[in-house]
């Protein structure tokens, strides 16, 4: 008989606690699709996603039923559009189009991969794409978009830099009038990772299987919920463990939905990614994490030394419990979409510089921020360049979301709604970056590169 | 295959009666139950053989979930997998 009381802690998880599984992500290849012909292209693109995710939504729910485990959402991501884009030519708007058809057919809640890689430089294609974002984040609703641009392995490309820095303020601007949630759908990367399952960054890498299932799971309520209930003596030792196990537990969740569900629909199981993934709902924040193991309010002095411990903990809970790990996996510190960070960034207690402090130490970057509507495109770009440099240094994934919020200012609210929250707008610091980031050309590839 | 049902909520009469007979009209059967009601809550999991059951499992949950609502008592049914992946090695 399974023990009385690991029953009810299952029980009282998903219950109290808001333990659930955050997404199914299905991986579709399109490198099969690409045509010469754009019409032809966009039209194999949304025949082949309908194809291979007919039934994801429903095997979603099914499980979601049988288990008793919520399954937020189930998602797609594909291969990078400007992929194909380079083959066909024409405008990329289209593919946004076609991809947003199949979602809505497929009934899923994002799709992502609306994307470009150009760390090192860009490629027939790119350009195009990139050029059209914004466009094609306005007139779609489910899809999602990224922009690779920079690695360890090849420096950063500041050209791109710069150039992101306008589309974000773009896609603000030509989405003003809907609390510019363009920029909300785009993330620009340093090392992306080929399997994430987490929007709005996921997307399908070249070297990925033609089909593939990755699971995201979620459980910060969980692992506040198993501290809280610690004594108050547990030694910082003794707080690492007791994260450890917890973090044990949600991903062993996530192994288990990843499998079955990649066996209903008979396609090989990627990945489980092994991060914390907030809500903007109550009890389910990774900065009431920080506040129990002892901070006053995240933010604060120490946050930077007590993510890092937690980010570490779940990892090594989380990789025993699956058999394979990828994406993200680290905790995320996204503001808008996290109770305990909103109320934090409203109070003065968390800055956008303490911020980038602790996107050193965790996953995965300065995410959801909301910055005031005029600040210049150069200093998103800077902003851009610094979360780059310490991805690029470090050997990890950093990402830039940042919403400027036209027409509104620091200490002002941004409402987005659902998932992704509401959140304050936070003041940046607007000395001019203009020469630095008009400069152009490549930051090499840093001394960490070399490990051959 | 096996699925785990727990029930839980101020005591009164007749609960265990509901539930088993939820489960006989399903056709699913009841290998073990543990039970306790400490003060008024009442606290039970019973282990059940969901394999020949006469309806999909996600009609038998919503039919329990139904029961519970109409009990004033919170009811789940998961499957046995979810526990022992959790909780084992």
């Amino acid at each position: 008989m399974i023990n009385t009381s690991d029953v009810l802690e299952t029980i009282h998880m998903i219950q109290d606690q808001n333990l659930d599984i955050r997404t199914i992500t299905m991986g579709i290849s399109l490198l099969d699709c690409a045509d010469g012909d754009l019409s032809r292209s966009c039209e194999k693109v949304y025949q082949k996603v309908t194809r291979c995710a007919r039934d994801l939504v429903k095997t979603g729910e099914a499980l979601e039923m049988e288990y008793g485990v919520p399954i937020i959402n189930k998602r797609i991501s594909v291969t990078p559009i400007a992929m194909l884009a380079a083959a066909s030519g024409g405008d990329p708007v289209q593919y946004a189009l076609a991809l947003e058809r199949a979602a809505c057919e497929v009934g899923v809640n994002f799709i992502g991969g609306f994307s470009a890689l150009v760390h090192k430089g860009f490629a027939a294609g790119d350009e195009a794409l990139i050029n059209a974002i914004p466009e094609a984040l306005k007139r779609t609703d489910h899809v999602c978009s990224s922009v690779n641009i920079g690695s360890t392995k090849t420096g950063i490309n500041l050209d791109a830099v710069r150039m992101m820095g306008r589309v974000v303020r773009r896609c603000a601007e030509i989405t003003a009038d809907n609390n510019c949630f363009a920029a909300a759908k785009l993330v620009v990367f340093c090392n992306a990772p080929e399997d994430n399952p987490f929007m709005a960054g996921a997307f399908h890498g070249a070297g990925e299987p033609d089909c593939v299932i990755n699971v995201g799971v979620s459980g910060p309520g969980v692992v506040r919920a198993a501290l809280a209930a610690a004594p108050d003596d547990l030694d910082i030792t003794g707080v690492a463990e007791l994260i450890k196990k917890t973090a044990f537990k949600i991903t062993r969740m996530g192994q288990l939905i990843g499998t079955e569900a990649s066996r209903r629909l008979g396609v090989p199981f990627g990945i489980v990614d092994l991060s914390l993934a907030p809500t903007p709902a109550v009890g389910d924040s990774v900065a009431h994490i920080i506040e129990e193991i002892g901070i006053e309010k995240c933010g604060g002095c120490g946050t930077t030394a007590a993510l890092a411990l937690l980010n570490d903990a779940v990892k090594k809970g989380g990789v025993m419990a699956s058999s394979s790990v990828g994406g993200l996996s680290g905790a995320f510190i996204p503001v808008s979409e996290d109770a305990g960070m909103i109320d934090a960034a409203r109070c003065g207690a968390l800055s956008i510089e303490k911020l980038e402090a602790m996107t050193a130490v965790c996953s995965v970057g300065l995410d959801m921020i909301a910055i005031p509507g005029d600040t210049p495109a150069e200093v998103i770009a800077a902003i851009i360049a610094d979360e780059a440099a310490i991805g690029m240094v470090n050997s990890k994934t950093t990402a830039v979301r940042v919403i400027p919020a036209v027409g509104r200012k620091a200490g002002e609210e941004l409402e987005f709604g659902g998932l992704f929250g509401s959140g304050p707008i936070m003041k940046v610091n607007t000395f001019s970056p203009a020469r630095f980031i008009n400069r152009g050309g490549r930051i090499p590839a840093p001394l960490q590169s070399l490990k051959n | 295959m096996r699925a785990v049902l727990t029930v839980i909520g101020k005591d009164h009469v007749g609960i265990l009666s509901k539930v088993a007979n939820q489960c006989a009209e399903s056709n699913a059967n009841i290998i073990e139950v543990t039970q306790t009601v400490l003060q008024d809550l009442f606290c039970m999991i019973m282990m059940i053989d969901i394999s020949e059951v006469n309806c999909e499992m996600s009609e038998l949950v919503y039919q329990m979930n139904r029961l519970g609502e109409e009990s004033g008592l919170s009811i789940h049914v998961m499957h046995e997998d979810v526990f022992n992946s959790m909780h084992r090695i």
